[in-house]
């Protein structure tokens, strides 16, 4: 098998991203799963992994000399984030407004801003079975988790196992900064009305960035589906359906991974990442 | 004095605006002279740190204070910065806040919040 990088994303939370990213790593047996949920990574508590080591994710913001400042306020009018001010002769720095685009720094004519560097999160590095588990965390109250996502994807290894990439909800900056390196999508819907305009988003978003895509379907009932209807009007590959099923959420909910612990959701998700392969594959053939 | 407030329009029967940091209009107005001149509020349409961009508007035009209905911790230490006193508006007049405060019958914002700077979180 080809190193295939695989993003689950979904337009809201709790739609079945984890869910589907944590078994299918899983059930690949040698793969890399990395949680780019940085503000609430929740995969390692179900791979629970023995710990192989941490990095501090850094940001650079300014760091003002006072004696070079002339009070032109050019850094001040440049940033849009509003990150300096000049008050009674003197420059303020507000550090968690700061987006460290670098723009202050480069602009100063006295030279008096440069750089230092603030810790926003970390990345934890583990492994439980043959999956590599890599967890991007970002502290709160930090503006963007973008810089932890780009230090996770450097972490991929050059290796034939795949990735799953277990993306943030919606379709913001942290969203696509996780799909760019992404061989394919993986969109997952929950039959709801609300679940389809959120589904619809992300679409459009992987749309906009060329990937190959398809929706698995979560939580089907023998019901009326929208999140189907949708896909079926916007000639959408399904890739697959999970039932609602309470046996497979009581596992989940217990932090267990059903693939681990039932042949029946073994088969289901062995059968899905069968689907997912060779549609990448075929991808490959057609945008080689 | 010079002291500014947050307005909804450029007008001085227009009301005070809820918000500081997004506020469209700045009234500035010398309580002796009582001239008013009304500044496009920048920080209402940026991207983030309005308080900030607002408050240097506000430092800026020269005022000694500000009446406001509510401020932010970040607009309010640039504001602080500059000496320049928040005080609370208690309807949404522009005449009525002024008079209260020429009457010496306005409260400073910080004195009514005893939490202002330590809001967020509990």
């Amino acid at each position: 098998m080809i190193n295939v990088r695989i993003a689950v994303l979904s337009g809201k939370g709790g739609t079945g991203k984890t869910l589907v990213s944590v078994n299918m790593a899983a059930v690949a047996e040698e793969s890399t799963y990395i949680d780019c949920d940085v503000e609430e990574p929740n995969g390692h508590l179900f791979f629970k992994p023995r710990d192989l080591g941490t990095e501090e994710v850094f940001v650079r913001i300014p760091l003002l000399d006072d004696q070079l400042c002339d009070g032109c306020r050019r850094c001040v009018d440049f940033c849009r984030f509003n990150a300096l001010a000049y008050v009674n002769n003197r420059l303020i720095v507000f550090d968690d407004v700061c987006h460290s685009c670098g723009g202050c720094v480069m602009f100063c004519p006295q030279q008096a801003l440069s750089e230092k560097s603030k810790v926003i999160g970390e990345i934890r590095k583990g492994v439980s079975g043959g999956v590599s588990v890599i967890t991007g965390r970002l502290n709160t109250g930090e503006a963007s988790g973008v810089p932890i996502i780009k230090r996770l994807l450097t972490y991929i290894p050059r290796s034939p196992k795949p990735v799953f990439i277990d993306c943030p909800p919606g379709s913001a900056c942290i969203v696509m900064e996780s799909i760019k390196d992404a061989d394919y999508c993986i969109l997952v819907a929950e039959p709801t009305t609300f679940g389809v305009h959120n589904l619809n988003m992300v679409c459009e978003l992987v749309k906009l960035f060329g990937k190959p895509h398809g929706v698995l379907l979560n939580k089907c009932l023998d019901a009326y589906n929208p999140a189907e209807d949708y896909c079926v009007r916007n000639e959408i590959k399904i890739l697959g359906r999970i039932p609602f099923d309470k046996a497979l959420g009581r596992l989940n909910s217990y932090a267990r991974i059903p693939v681990r612990e039932s042949e029946k959701y073994r088969e289901l998700f062995k059968a899905l990442l069968h689907t997912v392969t060779k549609e990448v594959r075929d991808e490959t053939v057609v945008n080689p | 004095m010079r002291i500014a407030l947050p307005v909804e329009d450029k007008s001085m029967e227009s009301t005070i605006c809820q918000s500081f940091g997004r506020a469209p209009y700045f009234l500035i107005y010398d309580t002796e002279s009582q001239e008013s001149v009304f500044l496009d509020n920048q920080g209402a349409v940026s991207q983030g740190g309005a308080g900030i961009k607002a408050a240097q508007t506000i430092v800026d035009s020269k005022v000694k204070a500000l009446l406001t209905p509510r401020c932010g911790e970040q607009a309010a230490s640039v504001l602080s910065a500059a000496n320049i006193k928040i005080y609370r508006t208690t309807n949404d007049s522009i005449r009525d806040n002024i008079e209260a405060l020429t009457n010496g019958t306005l409260v400073l914002l910080d004195e009514i919040h005893a939490g202002f700077h330590n809001h967020r979180g509990r």
